[in-house]
């Protein structure tokens, strides 16, 4: 089948983006709100139609390990969650990325901390791009701010994960997760050949060697210096993705007197904030991170000059300011507007506070 | 041309899935739509409400601080949205449930007595269709024909002999909807 334009919810079209881009498992557990992802792919039965391997798993510490282990033989995996669900999953998620495996995380966030709310939140920044697990490893992170690129990134997601064997999270929030919008869906993909996945993942570990060395899938190595070794491997490998894979959306920038920096759902409502300040004749632009990590330093830090300061503008207490202040490095003014543990806030709110903190 | 609807009412009187009929039937007029849900624990009893954009151009924010149109079902919503209508702007309530009159005089105010149709209609499920066809006949925004197509995709196939008693719901409700 090929495109098809459909109004659904951001987390049914991240279930079926994965079908139709050839996903070959999907290990989850469910939790509000992001449940609609799990449910819509056991309504679909890909498993009937593409081979697809969906499961409820018994826990999320038990999906993201059966991620890990169908990661490791070269499969297209993924496992969804919200805030809760995604800390428990942590310590896979460090494993994965110290073994260094290719697969897909999504992560449609609430408030927290804790159980906290079943309200939508962008409380997981730091836990995404800062390393929620130990160990001195990076996640690409994309973040979505449509039910459009709620299905784009599940591709985007997958093929920078292979690009890199590196683990790709979607950081949504449960604005993007429970809205409906129009989307149109990618064609259906055939899953890989088992040739085609040995010929893409030599790396994988596949049962058969076939006269070649065995492929040895761990984040185990007890020799230090060997160890070293790996991580001077992995911070050569995040440097490239720094450099190639950044990712943002420019909204009225180019004559803007003030800029608002957001993310995912913050984005859409910073955009009705530029329209209304316009209209009232302040040059309010909105510079959006596609790509959380590798995070768009550059392109804020060529504004430093150029604004009269920045509103960092989060549903949470305050986290990728600091990303945005280590951009332009004291240059500008730069401040944050948040509401916290679920609550949303008005492009009215977002405007007073921008008169408020930078005029 | 855009419009930004909130409705809001009680959990179980169909209050998302009007929405998402009017959703529906934008897409089938090619707008750009979006449907975005409270999701809370809202079961029957408890309020819940949505917010509705049809729009000719992109959809910036999903989340809104006034509405064009407030359809509201109950008192809660009266007393939480009332306000939140642009001035100039309308306001469809249903009598039933309603006991504080519309303060506000610089909005166009329109009852449907959806609850009193649909219980001589012996038919409760037919509420919030009664209601769609009230809002229907204030601003037609979409053409009827298109609302029964996005019924007929919105609804799952096993209850798709359940259209022509909705249509005879709207169009009932463009009957019975009355300025104030």
């Amino acid at each position: 089948m090929s495109e098809e334009i459909r109004l659904m919810k951001g987390n049914e079209a991240i279930a079926h983006a994965a079908i139709r881009y050839g996903a070959d498992g999907y290990f989850g557990y469910p939790i509000t709100p992001q449940s609609e992802i799990l449910e819509t792919l056991e309504a679909e039965m890909p498993w009937e139609k593409t081979g697809m391997v969906v499961l409820q798993a018994e826990s999320e510490v038990a999906a993201i390990n059966m991620v890990y282990g169908g990661a490791s033989t070269g499969k297209r995996v993924m496992t969804s969650s919200s805030s809760p669900g995604v800390s428990l999953k942590q310590e896979g998620v460090s494993y994965i990325a110290g073994a260094e495996l290719p697969c897909l995380i999504v992560n449609v966030m609430r408030g927290g901390p804790g159980l906290g709310t079943i309200q939508p939140s962008q409380a997981d920044y730091f836990q995404t791009v800062k390393g929620g697990g130990h160990g001195d490893y990076r996640l690409i992170a994309l973040a979505p701010s449509s039910v459009q690129e709620m299905a784009d990134f599940v591709a985007l997601g997958f093929d920078l994960a292979f690009k890199y064997r590196n683990p790709a999270i979607i950081l949504a929030d449960g604005i993007i997760g429970q809205m409906m919008e129009k989307v149109v869906l990618p064609p259906f993909r055939p899953r890989r050949t088992e040739e085609e996945i040995i010929a893409q993942c030599p790396w994988a570990a596949r049962g058969k060697t076939n006269g070649r060395k065995p492929n040895v899938i761990t984040s185990l190595e007890l020799d230090p210096a060997k160890m070293e070794e790996n991580n001077i491997r992995f911070q050569a490998k995040y440097r490239k993705i720094e450099e190639n894979e950044v990712r943002y959306e420019e909204f009225l920038c180019e004559d803007a007197d003030y800029l608002l920096i957001a993310f995912g759902s913050s984005a859409r409502i910073c955009q009705k904030v530029v329209e209304n300040a316009r209209a009232e004749g302040i040059k309010v632009g909105l510079l959006r991170p596609i790509t959380l990590w590798p995070f768009p330093t550059k392109a804020i830090a060529a504004y430093a000059d150029r604004v009269k300061g920045m509103l960092s503008v989060e549903l949470n207490a305050g986290q990728m300011v600091e990303d945005v202040r280590l951009a332009v490095n004291g240059k500008v003014k730069v401040e944050h507007f948040g509401r916290l543990g679920g609550i949303v806030f008005t492009p009215d709110e977002v405007l007073n506070a921008l008169k408020e903190k930078l005029f | 041309m855009k419009q930004e609807i909130i409705i809001a009412g009680f959990g179980g009187q169909g209050v998302l899935s009007m929405g998402k009929i009017l959703a529906y039937s934008g897409l089938m007029e090619g707008k750009e739509v979006s449907w975005m849900p409270s999701y809370g624990p809202e079961q029957r009893g408890g309020t819940a409400n949505v917010t509705v954009i049809l729009s000719d151009d992109r959809i910036s924010s999903p989340v809104l601080n006034e509405y064009d149109i407030a359809i509201i079902l109950n008192q809660p919503s009266m007393d939480k949205f009332e306000s939140k209508v642009k001035p100039g702007g309308i306001l469809i309530y249903d009598g039933y449930g309603i006991h504080t009159p519309v303060k506000r005089t610089d909005i166009d105010v329109y009852r449907v007595d959806a609850m009193d149709a649909a219980t001589e209609m012996k038919n409760e499920k037919a509420f919030n269709m009664l209601i769609l066809g009230g809002l229907l006949k204030i601003v037609p925004m979409v053409k009827l024909e298109n609302v029964l197509l996005g019924l007929k995709k919105s609804l799952p196939e096993r209850h798709h002999h359940l259209i022509p008693m909705n249509e005879a719901a709207i169009k009932k409700g463009m009957e019975i909807i009355q300025k104030i």
